[in-house]
């Protein structure tokens, strides 16, 4: 039976590319495939592009183009990346460009547009789409003035489409991050677009490398303190029979572990309901999935399920919310607790008598209950030192820069050893998301695949 | 029976989607899997979580896994772009389920 070898490259922008070479040289793929862009991406994207109009993609496409271009040469290896962000067309250029500059040619680079829809939103809520937030049904009309960006999710398709038009590398927008992984399947097994149970293997698949080392003992919550070569984590491998079923697996002497419980632990990472995970291809259902041990480093899947895929698409939109204004300072033992917690008390009866009405204030004790909040445990010991973080939601910059104004004479007025203060931090812009559903036909008429050649 | 903390029987992992975070809980075997399965309710993985989940708790069981997924609404302040916390992303949401004790029989746990 055909098998084809896809390799997992990148799990979020900025990861690290050196796995991804080591799957290149030793892992025997004929794909690698990035997953670049979480919600927050975008986010990060959109205040790229708005500084520099040729942004708006991830910049490190160009290290991992200058690391990888010369295995796509000499082994055929195709790249496929959303790393273009808001700006995908952007991001073919400079792929263009890098290849040029390594002196390479005869490169096919294609790139898929179409999923951001800003410039179409009066359209659609004329047309009648109410694109009320999914989760909380509110009506977009409160939003849609302060709107940064809007992107729809689209599926795997458009990237078969590059493919068989002869791409080596191809470079989306907002595309799902499993329509990466799941595009060269369709397209070297020729899967139609209603083989429901393939195209969902095709995409837990995905879903179990768009993480990178989440799957081969990353982040993994079991025994991970047994998991060698933390320092050169292996990126996982999928074997992908035509029938659906794969094997996982990572390059042997790099690090970290395949395992069913790593796997596992992957498999409902970011999922909601199991037995129907909603993708623009298919609605995976993984109720049935079976994980088998094979042999060490090699985990089997089978029994992934498929339903029909819907009739719309989710539309991912960022809106400006305000502004978050921050100060962390710290205090020594004696009583650092004590210190710390009298600050918080300080400064929010200044916020009162100077009638700084912040939408939310937030008080962490780092080195105490920052991560964990209400769940931290009661701490009886003294500590060494404690970081007081004080954090506001304001409506603008200047109401944001005015709160940590405050903090600066606590450190003559205020209770003993405040200390580490490294200068009051910028307020940072917040962004809120809203996601909505429409109907895939609005979205995928506008969607083109073009191709370029160096 | 023992007080055990899920720490020392569960494996866990949190994702964010907006304002909502999932979180996977797995079980070691088929018996400390019926366990969790009556401890683990909704209910006391609302009280648990509460001053940081302001919305509904689901859950939903997969027993070919023994592994069930919590699906909590409202829990990130909004949303990790938007949300003024350090965890803006909820990558500690496992940890802090496995914070949760519960009753176990002795004898579940020798093997473990």
């Amino acid at each position: 039976m055909k098998k084809v070898r896809i390799g997992a490259a990148q799990g979020f922008y900025g990861d690290t590319i050196e796995p991804a070479v080591a799957t290149a040289e030793k892992g025997d793929v004929q794909y690698l495939c990035f997953d670049a862009l979480a919600e927050l991406t975008m986010a990060i994207l959109v205040k790229d592009k708005k500084k520099n109009e040729n942004g708006g993609f991830t910049k490190d496409i160009s290290l991992q183009m200058k690391a990888l271009l010369p295995y796509v040469k000499e082994k055929g290896i195709k790249l496929l990346t959303n790393g273009g962000g808001i700006n995908p067309v952007g991001a073919q250029q400079e792929i263009l460009r890098v290849a040029g500059e390594m002196g390479i040619s005869g490169l096919k680079v294609a790139v898929v547009t179409g999923d951001n829809v800003i410039d179409r939103l009066p359209e659609f809520l004329e047309k009648g789409y109410p694109l009320n937030h999914l989760e909380t049904g509110e009506s977009v009309e409160n939003i849609k003035d302060r709107l940064e960006f809007a992107n729809a999710y689209i599926g795997a398709q458009p990237i078969v489409k590059a493919l068989a038009a002869g791409a080596d590398i191809v470079v989306t927008g907002r595309t799902t991050d499993t329509a990466q992984f799941l595009a060269p399947l369709i397209y070297e097994f020729n899967w139609g677009e209603e083989e429901w149970d393939k195209l969902a293997s095709g995409v837990f698949m995905g879903h179990l490398l768009e993480c990178s080392a989440q799957s081969t003992g990353g982040n993994f919550s079991g025994k991970w303190w047994e998991i060698e070569g933390f320092d050169r984590m292996g990126y996982p491998i999928a074997e992908v029979s035509e029938n659906g079923e794969f094997i996982i697996s990572k390059v042997e002497d790099r690090g970290g572990l395949v395992t069913i419980d790593t796997v596992k632990e992957q498999m409902l990472y970011e999922i909601h309901d199991p037995s129907a995970y909603i993708t623009p291809d298919v609605i995976v259902d993984l109720t049935n999935v079976k994980l088998e041990n094979i042999k060490s480093n090699q985990v089997k899947v089978t029994g992934v399920k498929g339903h029909p895929r819907t009739n719309t698409l989710k539309v991912v939109m960022g809106y400006e919310n305000g502004y978050a204004g921050q100060v962390i300072v710290g205090f020594s033992w004696p009583d650092a607790m004590m210190k710390a917690k009298k600050v918080d008390e300080i400064i929010r009866i200044q916020l009162e008598r100077n009638g700084l009405n912040y939408e939310e204030v937030r008080t962490d004790y780092m080195g105490y209950n920052a991560l964990s909040g209400p769940l931290a445990h009661d701490n009886q010991s003294e500590l060494n030192e404690v970081f007081l973080r004080m954090t506001v939601r304001a409506k603008t910059k200047q109401e944001a820069v005015k709160f940590s104004r405050l903090f600066p004479p606590l450190a003559l007025n205020g209770p003993p050893s405040m200390s580490g203060f490294t200068g009051n931090t910028a307020p940072r812009a917040l962004l809120g998301m809203w996601s909505a559903l429409l109907p895939r036909e609005e979205v995928e008429r506008q969607i083109q695949v073009e191709v370029a050649e160096v | 029976m023992a007080m055990v903390k899920l720490n020392e029987i569960a494996q866990s992992r949190s994702g964010d989607k907006g304002n909502t975070i999932n979180i996977g809980v797995f079980a070691p075997n088929q018996e400390i899997y019926q366990v969790l399965l009556a401890e683990l309710t909704t209910v006391s993985v609302k009280m648990h979580f509460s001053g940081l989940v302001k919305g509904k708790v689901t859950r939903y069981e997969m027993p070919n896994i023994l592994a069930m997924n919590f699906v909590l609404s409202e829990a990130l302040d909004g949303g990790g772009s938007s949300s003024l916390r350090l965890d803006n992303l909820g990558k500690c949401f496992g940890s802090n389920m496995l914070r949760m004790e519960i009753e176990v029989d002795d004898e579940l746990l020798i093997d473990l």
